[in-house]
């Protein structure tokens, strides 16, 4: 079967004066109908940069999306018009973005924003788009839809901001949602609600969801695959579950074990976390090699010159790390 | 160490055109807690809790409104501007942001050596051998005194907070979520500082988190806010074997975990809507209209916080400590234990 959703070798790379900065560098994913894709990594990594390419949304200049292809049902987006982009965002691709105030517009009525796409998408007008954007705002959960479709966002808390935002990302019923960090800015109850929401609307609509977060126990709760971003390159892809159970890449292994336990005695949960020493290489600091070589544990000399390329762990399991190279 | 009694802390608001009725916000009211020296309390609640304003007060940052604060023996609540000033250098802040609360004009070496000029401690040559021992307790390299804060990634920049919220040797240092703008890589390198430097220098936490995972790593106390009010309070391992009170339960469940996560996510108690205004607060209990155990009682008659448990103090009518408060979310815990 096909693929809903392929991104294959995607290059995105920066022109400026400085240099030229590669973003992203032969990023491959596939999302299937119904599914979840988790992007984890932290920031810096280029899991909101992915996203943007797969949206045609890079600034441009100075970036560009210099090779590969995104597929979405089979058509090329990378060379699709700008006109085609236009009628696929906010469509049959929505994306919901990281902070629900500075993504709301201050100036229009909630209502307004989500007839917006309504109008553009499905010609709705009017009395129409109205009660479709009510209808919306009552499935995301908004109590009293008729009233607040016509507040502004300043009315509303962070968790209805928020369900605002998913309300317009999925007005017209895309087949793939981006959603972009969409629980950080938000409290842990308000993010359970959110996450719930979207598991209760994935089930209904059969939406494919790209969830990017830097949370592994987000991870673990929402996504059925992962796939672990550094340095601009997946280092880690598979199911779910397979990879907290035996992450292969050592900044996985990193990511899973900084986290504070939630299991385990007492006692456990007091021993001091592991911790990935230093930080994030800036896109001008990358060179040849393995990009989390700095700060890796288990680095070896030819880390520094070669890329691994991506080596199979289990089916559908692969991990870009010398250390699984079954030929030394 | 740090006693704080009757707490409280209420803002007027204008709503009512120029001239109308005056709106009073009661972000904290009433709070009652004290951290033992070389302890670590953790003020646990969501946004809107009072849990900042709370720190706000203590580092006496904001009017207090009622209630006395107490650092040793000294009350910091009464104390006039001067001598305010020179007992500030028993209690420092570290905020939030680590990227607005850093003057971006200034070196490094010069934000962390303020707080020393500012309270004339040793000569110019010692302040700046100081300065040069704080850079290397936080892991920095004392060359990086002379960089601006642009310079420096979030997680850097968050220790130098740390830093000069340590150049005056002060007794409490009040956390105002330190770790939650930072990435998750980051975060465990912090918390382990912050840890590390508790065990160094004896240091007494007052620490702001809205992270129950990141909360029980840090602190041996727990009190969890809720508009206002401590609605429990009790020591690390009684909370988290067992919270009693069902605003606690609900938070707990609303954590992530790496572990059983699916199964945990289907069992989670539900909270729905939003914490009610502080300003317009409802009548009886606080948390009575998004409780998934609330009774009549609770919606006229508002919960005294009462001990349940030997030091276990919960503010809910039908909280026990033989007897768990939501079942379904007691579940939930225990078995991703």
């Amino acid at each position: 079967m096909v693929p809903l959703l392929e991104v294959e070798r995607l290059d995105v790379k920066f022109h400026t004066r400085r240099g030229t900065a590669t973003v992203l560098n032969e990023v491959c994913l596939s999302l299937d109908k119904g599914e979840t894709l988790g992007l984890v990594g932290e920031s810096g990594c280029g899991k909101s940069m992915t996203a943007l390419a797969i949206m045609r949304l890079i600034p441009c200049p100075p970036g560009k999306i210099c090779g590969g292809e995104v597929r979405l049902e089979g058509e090329n987006l990378v060379a699709a018009s700008e006109a085609r982009m236009r009628r696929v965002r906010g469509n049959a691709v929505s994306m919901i973005f990281q902070e629900p105030m500075t993504s709301l517009n201050p100036v229009f009525r909630v209502g307004e924003q989500i007839e917006e796409s309504l109008q553009l998408h499905k010609g709705l007008r009017g009395r129409h788009a109205r009660e479709r954007a009510i209808a919306m705002l009552k499935a995301v959960g908004i109590p009293a839809p008729e009233r607040r479709v016509d507040h502004y966002p300043h009315q509303l808390s962070g968790g209805m901001r928020q369900r605002v935002m998913i309300a317009m990302a999925l007005a017209c019923q895309p087949t793939v949602l981006i959603a972009d960090e969409p629980t950080t800015a938000l409290d842990v109850t308000v993010q359970a609600q959110i996450f719930d929401l979207l598991r209760d609307l994935q089930a209904k609509h059969g939406t494919a969801i790209i969830l990017i977060t830097h949370d592994m126990a987000t991870i673990a709760e929402m996504t059925d695959r992962v796939a672990v971003m550094y340095g601009g390159h997946v280092v880690e892809q598979g199911a779910t579950g397979d990879i907290l159970d035996h992450p292969a890449h050592p900044y996985t292994r990193g990511l899973i074990a900084c986290l504070p336990r939630v299991d385990g005695t007492p006692e456990e949960r007091r021993e001091p976390l592991t911790e990935i020493p230093g930080v994030v290489p800036s896109i001008w600091q990358l060179q040849t090699g393995c990009p989390f070589m700095q700060r890796c544990p288990s680095a070896m000399p030819h880390c520094a010159s070669d890329m691994p390329p991506a080596f199979p762990i289990a089916a559908g399991h692969w991990a870009a790390c010398w250390l699984h190279d079954a030929t030394k | 160490m740090l006693s704080v009694r009757g707490l409280k802390v209420h803002f007027n608001v204008r709503r009512h055109g120029v001239f109308g009725r005056r709106d009073r916000v009661r972000a904290v009211d009433g709070l009652d807690f004290d951290v033992s020296a070389g302890r670590t309390l953790a003020l646990v609640g969501e946004s809107g809790s009072g849990k900042t304003t709370t720190a706000l007060a203590v580092m006496r940052l904001v009017p207090i409104t009622e209630g006395t604060i107490r650092l040793g023996d000294d009350e910091i609540s009464a104390l006039t501007p001067q001598r305010l000033r020179a007992i500030r250098r028993r209690f420092q802040i570290v905020f939030q942001d680590p990227y607005s609360s850093l003057n971006p004009r200034q070196r490094a070496g010069d934000i962390v050596r303020t707080p020393i000029d500012l309270m004339g401690i040793g000569t110019p040559s010692e302040r700046e051998q100081r300065v040069a021992e704080l850079f290397a307790a936080v892991g920095l390299r004392p060359e990086q005194r002379f960089l601006f804060p642009h310079q420096f990634s979030g997680g850097q920049r968050q220790r130098i907070n740390i830093a000069r919220a340590l150049a005056t040797q002060p007794d409490l240092v009040v956390c105002d979520e330190p770790v939650s703008a930072l990435d998750v890589a980051i975060r465990a390198q912090i918390l382990n500082l912050l840890r590390k430097l508790q065990s160094d220098l004896g240091l007494t936490y007052l620490f702001i988190s809205h992270d129950m995972a990141v909360v029980e790593y840090m602190c041996d106390d727990v009190a969890v806010m809720y508009l206002g009010q401590i609605v429990e309070r009790a020591s690390r391992l009684a909370f988290f074997r067992q919270p009693l009170h069902p605003y606690s339960v609900v938070l707990m469940s609303a954590v992530p975990s790496i572990r059983g996560a699916r199964a945990r996510a289907a069992r989670r108690v539900r909270l729905s809507g939003d914490p009610p205004s502080p300003i317009d607060l409802p009548a009886g209990c606080r948390f009575s209209n998004r409780c998934p155990a609330v009774a009549d009682r609770c919606r006229r008659e508002a919960p005294e916080l009462r001990e349940v448990a030997p030091a276990h103090w919960v503010r809910c009518h039908f909280a026990s400590a033989t007897e768990p408060p939501v079942t379904t979310g007691l579940e939930a815990l225990t078995s991703s234990a």
